[in-house]
């Protein structure tokens, strides 16, 4: 069972057709330079209403991470355990994500990095803990 | 002015806990309501505010009207409240005010709802508007995991001590006789416990209950008029709100319990150190760890080596859930925690901590985005 496509928004599709380029896109506001994922249409920090699509460098830190054993959703049933992690680019952006190495054990606040991947068609911002 | 004292909780009521197959939380709801009535002593006629916490389990319009229609009920101020697991403290502290400002003078709070037996289709409704769940992330047991997790890389907090919160929580369940769950277990059993999301255990995690709950708010001068047999003032009540998703928090840590807590405590005119018993949220074990620790009762990020010193078992310095929390008694999201501060209270509890006078009682919702606090006095 392929895992739950995103939503693609007029909003949120320049992200997820920069991940299909190879590219992390994240919003950025045109009045006070704050940097926010996921997509909206207005700054949570100033609340203007003007914002550009900028990339990422892609680095990061691990501020937290999970295992799950169960699964919550039938498209993971296959595929416990798994890990879903929160990064924080170092634009300052906060995303839910995927470490791609966390068999290999993690801690927080280590170092991580863009790894792109592809599944079941939809491409993903996953990360490389470094 | 302060409020401190000024409303009394007159009654309380609820269903059995459990596998209640059949029942509707409109029937939950009437039936708890009519038990807390009956415990005040006053009159359904009386009644003219109704505050109703929606059943997660099933969104429907108009719920508050619903239920005002099903007890013939015209409320001049009340509805619907949605602040999810911290909507009964809220409801409480929105009818004391209510009350003080002259919008109504007799309050019922109530909250059904029926997981176990009923629908949980608001729960595995899959919304992926931000992309989320192409990464896997569902459910709210791993949003409190990845709390704990930051919790013990940042403070050094163990699997025991969140274990310790789930012996003491069964431990009392299993002496309360109303309880669904009424098997203690060992932190040995509780380790051998299998994962649901890592940092989180299967008995880390609240039960799934149908229930149903309800209380009476009215002035301290009117119960005293209408001859209430065992008001409980409230003396203080808070509440706080983050607005991020865990993700987005900038401390994972850092829960709204602190201005919740601080807001009720200057209230009440009280400290940590006065309060002799606690109700404290359980949905999850690291969910009492952060809140005792956002309250004051210890320092920031050793709620871990408090909960496993004995503080929060019987006997302890601040006994907890005494009645056994979401955990043991009843998954039902707050209202029980409500109810068992008011026996203590009336010194009529279960396990009744012996000379207790102020207890302080935790609600918090979603995965920690919402908090309301209650502190309950001895009976008038
Ligand atoms: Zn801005």
């Amino acid at each position: 069972m392929s895992i739950p496509e995103p939503e693609i928004t007029p909003v949120n599709a320049p992200h997820w057709q920069g991940l299909r380029e190879g590219r992390l896109m994240i919003q950025r506001c045109t009045k006070c330079g704050h940097h926010w994922m996921p997509a909206r249409e207005d700054c949570p920090s100033c609340l203007h209403d003007g914002y550009e699509w900028v990339q990422a460098s892609g680095r990061g830190r691990l501020v937290s991470w999970v295992v799950y054993h169960t699964a919550f959703n039938k498209a993971f049933a296959g595929r416990v355990p798994y890990s879903v992690a929160v990064v924080e680019l170092e634009e300052g952006a906060r995303a839910i994500t995927n470490i791609v190495n966390w068999r290999d054990g993690l801690r927080a606040d280590q170092p991580v990095e863009l790894a792109i991947e592809e599944e079941d068609g939809v491409a993903l911002a996953r990360f490389r803990a470094v | 002015m302060s409020l401190r004292g000024k409303t009394v909780i007159a009654g309380i009521g609820h269903t059995k806990f459990g596998a209640l197959p059949g029942r509707s939380t409109i029937s939950m709801n009437v039936e708890a309501c009519r038990k807390a009535l009956a415990d005040a002593g006053v009159e359904k006629g009386m009644v003219d505010a109704l505050y109703v916490k929606y059943p997660t389990s099933a969104y429907e319009s108009k719920y508050g009207q619903t239920l005002a229609e099903a007890m013939g009920l015209r409320p001049r101020i009340g509805g619907v409240w949605d602040q999810a697991g911290a909507s009964n403290a809220s409801m409480i502290s929105f009818a004391a005010m209510a009350i003080e400002a002259g919008q109504c003078e007799i309050a019922l709070v109530a909250a059904s709802d029926n997981p176990k037996s009923g629908t949980r289709q608001a729960y595995e409704k899959v919304r992926n508007g931000d992309g989320v769940a192409s990464y896997g992330w569902f459910g709210i047991a791993p949003g409190y995991a990845m709390i704990a997790r930051r919790h013990m890389a940042q403070y050094g907090t163990t699997h025991e001590q969140l274990g310790a919160v789930a012996v003491v929580c069964r431990a009392n369940g299993a002496d309360n006789p109303n309880a669904q769950l009424r098997k203690a277990i060992t932190l040995d059993e509780y380790l051998a416990s299998r994962w649901i999301a890592e940092p989180l255990r299967r008995d880390d995690c609240c039960l799934v209950s149908d229930s149903g709950g309800a209380v009476v708010v009215m002035s301290a001068r009117r119960a005293k008029e209408l001859k209430v047999k065992a008001p409980v003032p409230i003396l203080g009540f808070g509440q706080g709100q983050t607005s991020w998703e865990v993700a987005q928090r900038p401390d994972l840590t850092a829960t709204e319990a602190v201005v919740s807590g601080k807001t009720a405590f200057k209230m009440a005119g009280l400290a940590p150190k006065d309060i002799d018993v606690a109700q404290i949220y359980d949905c999850f074990t690291i969910t009492p760890i952060l809140t005792l620790e956002d309250y004051g009762f210890c320092k920031k990020g050793e709620g871990g080596p408090f909960v496993a010193s004995g503080a929060i078992a019987r006997g302890g310095a601040l006994p907890m859930n005494t009645s056994g929390g979401l955990l043991s008694e009843t998954g039902m999201p707050g209202m029980q925690l409500v109810i068992e501060g008011v026996r203590q209270m009336r010194g009529e509890a279960n396990l009744q901590v012996k000379g207790a006078e102020t207890c302080i009682v935790s609600n918090q919702g979603g995965v920690m985005h919402t908090h309301s606090t209650l502190i309950l006095g001895q009976r008038l």
